[in-house]
């Protein structure tokens, strides 16, 4: 058998598999519903006239697409003319109208909402062009550039931190799986050990003896992720090692490394896909409690984990924090998952016979 | 048949749903009828033994099993309330005391409350091997240093003797004007001597005393249950010398440390009073149920360390372009939220008749001018330094503001280096910071218990900051016994410290709470030491 | 059987040591220490408490005498944390309450997770398989951070059914103060063990064994109930083991958000407080539990899988 040939049966091996998954419709919409998420987060930004790290201190949580005032401060000794920024729903508590009467402070708001200037106590007031589509959080950052930039970090560890466990985590396995014996035993007391290791006290440890960076973050994650992958695929791998095909294969003589990787490695795919469709959430949650422990996204930057994390605290009095951070989350948690089952059936040639 | 018990089934837990509210006496109604008061008391305590702790978690517990010489006032901290002593003299100049010990004091075992118990207490939280973290609270006795430090190791020739069962003489090192107030520390609380010593020595730090069926105390109320991080159950003392002022039968202390469960326990009815508010629900309650939360002002203050071995921070002018950058009203009102107030100076104010120098203020423009003197014209050339923090939710905002502030108004970058408590403790005395977030608290009613700390060397310093004439001025308020010279003294060497600041001041501290209306005479109060006995249920 | 079983069980010994010995090392190495205080602690005072706890020795020695102290006495020291008690006695009243919780929780994960998983499976690509695979992502998604407050806010607050935080029944909740924590471990692990569910049932299904009874004609519930779900649960299983061992030691985040004094809430304190016994107090206790159902997933395997036996 020549390389060329066997390079042509492997494509045309993943090209059914294509072929299966183009005929999943969830699948392909996960894969599209994804990639417009990550460009909705690689490119928005450069569409929205905020950035990331911006603050408007009076315009802290305002409502999702609510209108926003300017007040002028002109007494103010700061640097450029500054504009402080009112939402609409805060106007009512503004100083300067403490003292109009209800029916007033509404003509007032009524007038600015036409575009006119008003004028009370010491400010002018008028209407703003700011225009935040998902509110702003407790800092009055705009929260929808913020789910961008944090996006791009969660996606990227997630998808980063996943592939390192993969890589370690099956070969780690199928070898272990596969070789059986002492060697198995031994590589599986070596998980069981790793699994002992307390998180906390590894996570800490990292933080103070390396530089603080992304990188660091998801080499940690994938470091702790790979065990259960490796325990999944041995399991799987001692099971499958005494199937007719495998057996065929040794008797033909085989080599280890070219059983492993073209005979058990192709078969256990199924279950490492499903298994990482469950790991890239774990990963992104894992990336908040690393991000609150101290190690990881440093403020001002933001990932969607921590965006989360924030907004659960204050879900009772701005519920959209948490809303809008948790349901871009579910979405891609979703499409990867759909995305994950379509590989699934697709890569499973047993799958073909339905 | 399965169909109706399905539907019985769902008629029930609708019923029940229905029925809940409606009927809900809760937790906090009933026990307010049987007069046990249910405390949000924020963590677990480490301990009960007033001699080896250092938090105020332990002291709302320890102040209610164990009274000092002088007890919390009810209304205002700055005055005296009897406890242990009903009557006391001192001389001229205020360096020696002589306290009295009311008839009738007891422990709760029943034996009589003795001066030498005192001696005793005095002898036991100064011995070296205790290791107590709050012995130097003693220091202002005659002989406490020295002996503490193990260079005096006679107790006999520390200033403490009892003259009698009754009477206790504390002979102080100079004038201590303040001296009742530091009195209510829980250093200087007694404990029962027998009980101590029938648990180990005098100086065993680990000790079973404190153990709920052990405790001895001489408080209004006695030690009757601790489940470690569920609750503590205190009851009435009925051998207390004034048990027939004490009004609650008992007070139950729950550890809970996330605010937002304390605030769910609060309005699910099982919690009179709270620890802390969640920042993001004072508005709604300032909003809509103004009587349930309290603001109350604290004694603290919260500022930024500036370390000032830095090569840029060396510089004064450096120092005071960070703090006149600092739009600290900005913060108070859109950032903490709490009442806090703007610390225009180091010393919180109310404490007495002393002027806090409220020199910071908000500039921009001569911010930048020096700025630009030193060296950095808009912010250029300025080294990448970062604030660090412990991690905090509350603290990484307010740096984020304050991040944001620099860099809108200077120009400057500076990052925000977050480090779990513990580590960044240990870079906080070590000095391996740039800038630090710190908060600082004061034990007593008096300015002292701020301004010390900033003297040469001192431990509690950190910021590598010294000036030989802050430290004169300091040293010279000890000596002084007339109030208003010592304040005056004190005033100037405030000054000092503000016109060349080792730190940027941001707040003064509140608290802020929530009680429920079934408590009465509660009392806003400085230290926020409140006097259980006092306190009544309705 | 037996003896595979106590030569796992033997392996505990160098599993454990190697978990010590890292453990101890790591935490001695980190920076700050457990007398750490925001005022500063004189320096005498620190090395008073040093000595008393013997944390001024050499470590290799501090290493052996604690090493002593284990083998000769079972003594897991003295907790800095908890001045009156040893970390055994931390262990033994903080356990219980997470194996509590942890237990509850396993069950109401298996008893949600199991159905929807085999439900999803048989009914492949239907309606029910979708919907039950959009809860289980819908439990995924909602970390426990998250599930818990909003579980705490609707029985708690709201419907006034169970407990918002500790282990005392609050006002007229009829629910045991444990359920809502451990419904929100159970939420969790639920969709977990229903996906894994569904892969290993879809695997079995597809296997002639069950194809050949499904066309013999014995009943489809049979077939799954006797044949599919035994060899189907095998992923399931493998997620079981680790997962149980970190649910009864506790989980921090619930044990926070819902006030109970657990173990997971001790490990915590242990590493923040660098309280080095109490950390390594309970990862010690932490690793016996992992090793031990790590043992009890194989022997399950082994029953599953006659093959895997040899």
């Amino acid at each position: 058998m020549t390389a060329a040939s066997e390079i042509e049966h492997g494509t045309s091996l993943w090209r059914d598999a294509w072929h299966r998954l183009a005929r999943n419709k969830l699948a392909v919409l996960g894969l599209v519903n994804f990639i417009l998420i990550t460009l909705f987060c690689l490119l928005g930004p450069s569409f929205v006239p905020y950035k990331f790290d911006e603050q408007a201190r009076t315009l802290q949580s305002s409502r999702p697409g609510e209108l926003i005032f300017a007040r002028d401060l002109t007494r103010n000794k700061s640097r450029e003319p500054r504009t402080d920024y009112i939402p609409l729903s805060k106007m009512i508590d503004e100083s300067a109208f403490v003292s109009l009467s209800r029916q007033e402070v509404a003509e007032k708001v009524e007038k600015l909402k036409r575009r006119e200037t008003v004028q009370a106590g010491r400010y002018t007031y008028s209407r703003s062009t700011r225009h935040h589509v998902l509110g702003t959080d407790a800092l009055g950052r705009d929260l929808l550039v913020r789910l961008m930039y944090g996006g791009r970090i969660s996606i990227g560890v997630g998808l980063a931190a996943t592939a390192v466990s993969i890589l370690i985590g099956v070969l780690y396995g199928a070898i272990s799986g596969y070789l059986g014996g002492n060697v198995d035993t031994a590589m599986m007391r070596i998980v069981d050990i790793l699994y002992t290791i307390p998180f906390t006290i590894f996570v800490i440890l990292l933080m103070v003896f390396l530089p603080r960076s992304i990188w660091l973050l998801f080499l940690a994650i994938g470091a702790v992720e790979w065990l259960t992958m490796a325990r999944i695929v041995r399991g799987e791998v001692t099971a499958l090692k005494h199937r007719e095909f495998i057996e065929a294969a040794i008797s033909l003589g085989l080599g280890r490394l070219h059983i492993i990787f073209r005979h058990l490695i192709p078969n256990v795919m199924g279950s490492v896909i499903v298994y990482s469709t469950l790991t890239v959430p774990n990963v992104m949650l894992l990336e908040a409690v690393l991000s609150f422990l101290g190690l990881g996204v440093q403020p001002p930057m933001s990932s969607w984990g921590v965006l989360i994390d924030d907004g659960a605290k204050t879900l009772e009095t701005t519920p959209w924090l948490l809303l809008f951070p948790a349901a871009l989350f579910s979405l891609t948690l979703f499409s990867l998952n759909f995305l994950g089952d379509g590989l699934r059936d697709a890569l499973d040639p047993r799958a073909s016979k339905d | 048949m399965r169909l109706a018990h399905v539907r019985k089934l769902l008629l029930t837990l609708i019923c029940l749903a229905l029925a809940a509210p409606a009927m809900a006496e809760t937790k906090a109604d009933r026990a307010a009828k049987d007069k046990i008061l249910l405390f949000g008391n924020g963590s677990e305590p480490q301990n009960l033994d007033p001699h080896t702790v250092r938090g105020v978690t332990e002291n709302h517990i320890i102040s209610a099993l164990i009274e000092g010489l002088i007890a919390y006032h009810p209304t205002d901290q700055a005055l005296p309330e009897p406890g242990m002593a009903d009557r006391w003299e001192h001389n001229l100049d205020a360096s020696e005391w002589t306290f009295h010990i009311r008839d009738g004091a007891k422990w709760s075992n029943g034996d009589p409350v003795k001066a030498a118990d005192f001696v005793f207490s005095f002898h036991r939280i100064l011995s070296p091997n205790l290791a107590a973290d709050y012995a130097d609270q003693l220091y202002i006795m005659k002989g406490a240093e020295d002996f503490h430090k193990g260079k005096l190791t006679d107790f006999d020739a520390v200033g403490v003797k009892a003259l009698d069962d009754q009477n206790l003489r504390i002979t102080l090192v100079g004038p201590t004007p303040y001296f009742l107030s530091a009195l209510t520390h829980y250093s200087w609380y007694p404990v029962h001597p027998a009980t101590i010593l029938k648990f180990g020595k005098i100086d065993d730090r680990v000790s079973a005393w404190t153990r709920p069926e052990n405790f001895v105390g001489n408080g209004p109320f006695k030690l009757k249950e601790w489940k470690v991080n569920e609750v503590i159950t205190v009851e009435r003392n009925p051998l207390y010398w004034d048990a027939k002022t004490v009004k609650l039968n008992g007070i139950q202390y729950y550890p809970i440390e996330d605010q937002n469960t304390e605030e769910r326990a609060f309005r699910a009815g099982d919690l009179h009073i709270t620890n802390e508010v969640p920042l993001d629900k004072i508005p709604g309650y300032r909003r809509d149920n103004k009587d349930l939360i309290l603001v109350d002002p604290y004694l603290g203050t919260y500022f930024y360390r500036l370390n000032v071995n830095k090569p840029a921070l060396k510089d004064v002018r450096v120092r005071e372009a960070l703090n006149l950058a600092l739009d600290r009203d900005s913060i108070v009102e859109n950032i903490t939220r709490g009442g806090q107030l703007p610390a225009l100076g180091y010393t919180p104010q109310g404490m007495g008749r002393y002027k806090t120098p409220e020199l910071m203020s908000y500039d921009p423009d001569k911010a930048r001018k020096l700025l630009a003197e030193a060296g950095y014209p808009d912010g250029k050339g300025f080294p990448k330094y970062e604030i660090l923090i412990n991690t905090s939710e509350s603290h990484k905002t307010v740096a984020e503001a304050i991040q944001q502030m620099w860099k809108q108004e200077l120009g400057i970058d500076i990052g925000i280096r977050n480090e779990e408590w513990k580590v960044y403790l240990d870079s906080q005395t070590n000095m391996k910071y740039d800038i630090t977030r710190s908060g600082w608290i004061g034990d007593y009613m008096d300015p002292v218990t701020f301004l010390t700390m900033w003297t040469t060397g001192n431990g509690n310093n950190n910021t590598g900051w010294s000036n030989a004439e802050y430290d004169s001025l300091i040293k010279q308020s000890f000596l002084e016994a007339d109030e208003a010279k010592r304040f005056a003294l004190l005033e100037k060497a405030e000054t000092i410290l503000l016109k060349n600041p080792p730190f940027a001041t941001i707040y003064w501290y509140t608290r802020v709470y929530l009680k429920s209306a079934h408590v009465v005479n509660w009392n806003s109060l400085l230290l926020d030491n409140h006097n259980f006995k006092y306190i009544d249920l309705k | 059987m037996i003896k595979f079983t106590l030569q796992r069980l033997l392996q505990l010994v160098p599993v454990l040591l190697i978990v010590i010995t890292v453990t101890f090392w790591m935490s001695k190495k980190a920076p700050g220490g457990p007398f750490s205080a925001e005022r500063k602690v004189a320096p005498q005072v620190m090395a008073k408490m040093n000595a008393y706890y013997g944390l001024d020795k050499p470590l290799l020695q501090q290493y052996l005498l604690y090493l002593k102290n284990l083998v000769l006495r079972g003594d897991l020291g003295p907790s800095f944390t908890y001045p009156t008690e040893s970390v055994n006695q931390v262990i033994a009243r903080s356990f219980p309450v997470s194996l509590q919780v942890g237990s509850l929780a396993m069950l109401l994960a298996l008893f949600i997770g199991i159905p929807l998983g085999v439900l999803a499976a048989v009914k492949k690509n239907s309606l029910a398989d979708y919907f039950s695979m959009s809860f289980a992502m819908s439990g995924i998604c909602l970390p426990t951070f998250v599930m818990g407050p909003i579980l705490a806010i609707v029985f708690g607050l709201w419907l006034k059914w169970g407990n918002v935080f500790g282990l005392e029944k609050s006002g007229n909740a009829w629910l045991p103060p444990i359920f809502l924590p451990a419904l929100t471990l159970g939420l969790f692990y639920g969709a977990y063990v229903a996906r894994l569910t569904r892969s290993g049932m879809l695997e079995i299904l597809n296997q002639d064994y069950i194809r050949t009874a499904r066309a013999k004609g014995v009943g489809s519930f049979r077939v799954i109930w006797k044949h599919a779900l035994k060899g189907g649960m095998m992923p399931v299983v493998s997620f079981l083991g680790p997962a149980l061992a970190g649910l009864i030691s506790g989980s921090f985040v619930v044990e926070k958000v819902f006030k109970l004094p657990g173990l997971g809430n001790e490990f915590i304190k242990g590493a923040f407080n660098r309280d080095y016994s109490l950390i390594l107090g309970t990862v010690i206790f932490y690793a016996v539990l992992i090793v031990l159902f790590n043992l009890l997933v194989d022997i399950i395997h082994a029953w599953l899988d006659p093959r895997i036996r040899q």
